[in-house]
């Protein structure tokens, strides 16, 4: 339970923002020179939002969210999680990587699931167990509970770091490109399934893609970032089609096309 | 025929399994036998001992060259006599005593590194200082330090396994993944729990390779060393066991002493390491 401060907040709590990025500077290093990779960046993400960072490469989504995840701290504003600024890795925000060696290779399908689930001290032993076997199922690997990572396929692996996040039932998932190193077909079922897994349990995903087909299947709010360094340009809605926007016959791809490539060209 | 078949896929043209011949079939025997690299490498060994049989028999000099059949019937009678178990025995505990010495050092040295970069720096000076360095070499200086005595093994077999296994290790854990990495730290594992949990298993196909080349330099550094030095130990070891049938000119014995050697060494590769890799790093798909 979250403490309310002596106020009476409790209606409020709802409403209130999940995850707050405020004014965000990230900044990292190479071995020659100190990128700036996003600069003052700010949205607010609420419960069961599946919020979108699109925008093409070198615009410091995936920064961000690693920035979200704790990795990497702020040179400037501040993160805050249900109020609590962010300040190191925890498992109330679990990550969804690209690569497909997330999985530890040393471990089973189910293995992986548990070991995600007793190192966080959620619960251990046989609970474990049989959570594990929930969100296993809930991604249709049932059957291949007992199976090694590296018997499996690239789609099956992303979903067993999906049931894996889901699992642990954090606050919020962070998704960096999950399914940007799948095939094109493996890619369309597994937007698929996550939009099923999502009417199912309403978790609040914030997900990072430079695709914008992807951004609208996905998202509920999109979040445009323009590039060098990282900055807001806009935020849209999507209903989950590429449908027209604002009865003006423009359809959402090409807006979110004309707002990240024709700088200006708009009135 | 062809262009028939291609205008026409029809439900009986593509249905029918004849046209496939046997889409399954199990290998036959002899397939099956040279599949099995047991079979391939117990044949090589055959092969050398008819060899050695043959060359050693046209030598007739069984003082510098004793038969296979020789060596086998000096291996069986000190055998039987017990003689050569209990030098064996003898050797594999000094070995086993510096060898768990020196993977106890490697683990706290890798540990280190793995936590402080000073830790790092210390551990790859010094690996890239005495690595190199042969066991042998430092064992007049051990005589010095530990006296005639089990010491003084104990001291060079940690050397010799130490830096291999450390380096290993250490590179091992140095090519975990970022996304590995980074999993780990997301479900709250920092400090020794992230090295036993992360760490150690993702390294895992490094360090049994490190333990496998310490194994490999502990075993050849144990008996050298007691060729030069096993007079100091009454009992003695397999290396002294060596050195003694030499001084009484009797070959045979000494070629069975160093079958001895051999048969340690594959004992060890393929039934301890063989059966951890299999159970581990290959059952994980990690092995390259």
């Amino acid at each position: 339970m979250q403490s309310l401060s002596g106020q009476d907040r409790a209606p409020a709590t709802d409403s209130a923002p999940l995850l707050e990025v405020d004014g965000v500077t990230l900044q990292y290093r190479t071995s020659d020179r100190i990128v700036m990779a996003t600069y003052r960046v700010g949205f607010s993400i609420n419960q069961g939002d599946r919020f979108v960072l699109l925008g093409p490469s070198g615009c410091g989504k995936s920064t961000l969210l690693k920035a979200v995840g704790g990795y990497l701290s702020p040179d400037e504003g501040e993160m805050r999680l249900r109020g609590e600024v962010i300040s190191k890795p925890g498992p109330d925000r679990v990550m969804v990587f690209q690569e497909f060696d997330q999985l530890l290779p040393w471990k089973t399908v189910k293995g992986n699931v548990v070991f995600a689930l007793e190192s966080a001290r959620r619960c251990r032993g046989a609970e474990a167990a049989d959570r594990a076997m929930h969100y296993i199922e809930k991604v249709n690997l049932g059957n291949f509970a007992d199976v090694y990572p590296h018997e499996l396929s690239g789609g099956m692996k992303q979903r067993v770091a999906i049931a894996r996040g889901m699992a642990m039932e954090p606050d919020i998932i962070l998704m960096d490109e999950p399914f940007a190193a799948l095939d094109a077909l493996t890619r369309r079922t597994m937007q698929e399934e996550l939009m099923r897994l999502w009417d199912d349990t309403r978790f609040t995903v914030l997900f990072v893609t430079h695709s914008i087909p992807e951004a609208i299947i996905i998202g509920s709010r999109i979040l445009l970032l323009s590039p060098h360094p990282g900055r807001v340009k806009t935020e849209l809605e999507s209903q989950g089609t590429d449908v027209a926007i604002d009865g003006s016959g423009e359809l959402l791809s090409e807006r979110i096309h004309s707002e990240l490539f024709n700088e200006g060209a708009r009135s | 025929m062809t262009g028939q078949r291609i205008a026409q896929p029809t439900a009986e043209t593509v249905g029918t399994q004849e046209e496939f011949g046997v889409v399954e079939r199990p290998l036959t025997f002899w397939q099956r036998l040279s599949g099995s690299a047991l079979f391939r490498k117990g044949s090589l060994v055959i092969l050398i001992a008819i060899i050695w049989q043959v060359y050693a028999g046209h030598l007739n000099n069984p003082f510098v060259l004793p038969t296979f059949y020789d060596t086998v019937v000096s291996f069986s009678a000190t055998m039987m006599s017990g003689e050569l178990l209990a030098r064996t025995w003898f050797s594999i505990k000094i070995l086993l005593m510096g060898y768990s010495t020196g993977i106890i050092l490697a683990a706290l040295l890798t540990t280190l590194a793995a936590t402080t970069r000073i830790g790092n720096d210390i551990l790859e000076l010094l690996t890239a200082m005495f690595n190199p360095m042969p066991a042998i070499a430092l064992l007049p200086l051990a005589m010095i330090w530990f006296g005639l005595g089990v010491g003084s093994f104990i001291f060079v077999l940690t050397h010799s396994v130490l830096w291999a296994v450390a380096l290993n290790t250490n590179s091992g854990f140095r090519a975990v993944s970022p996304t590995l990495r980074m999993v780990g730290r997301n479900y709250g594992l920092t400090g020794f729990r992230y090295i036993v949990k992360i760490l150690i298993p993702a390294a895992f196909p490094s360090i049994l390779s490190g333990l496998r080349i310490g194994w490999a330099f502990a075993w050849r550094t144990l008996i050298a060393a007691e060729l030069v030095f096993g007079v100091s130990s009454q009992s003695g070891g397999l290396g002294w066991f060596i050195f003694e049938y030499k001084n009484m000119l009797n070959t045979p014995t000494v070629f069975a002493g160093l079958l001895m050697v051999i048969f340690v060494g594959l004992t060890i590769e393929y039934l301890l390491f063989g059966t951890i890799e299999k159970k581990t790093i290959k059952r994980w798909g990690m092995h390259t």
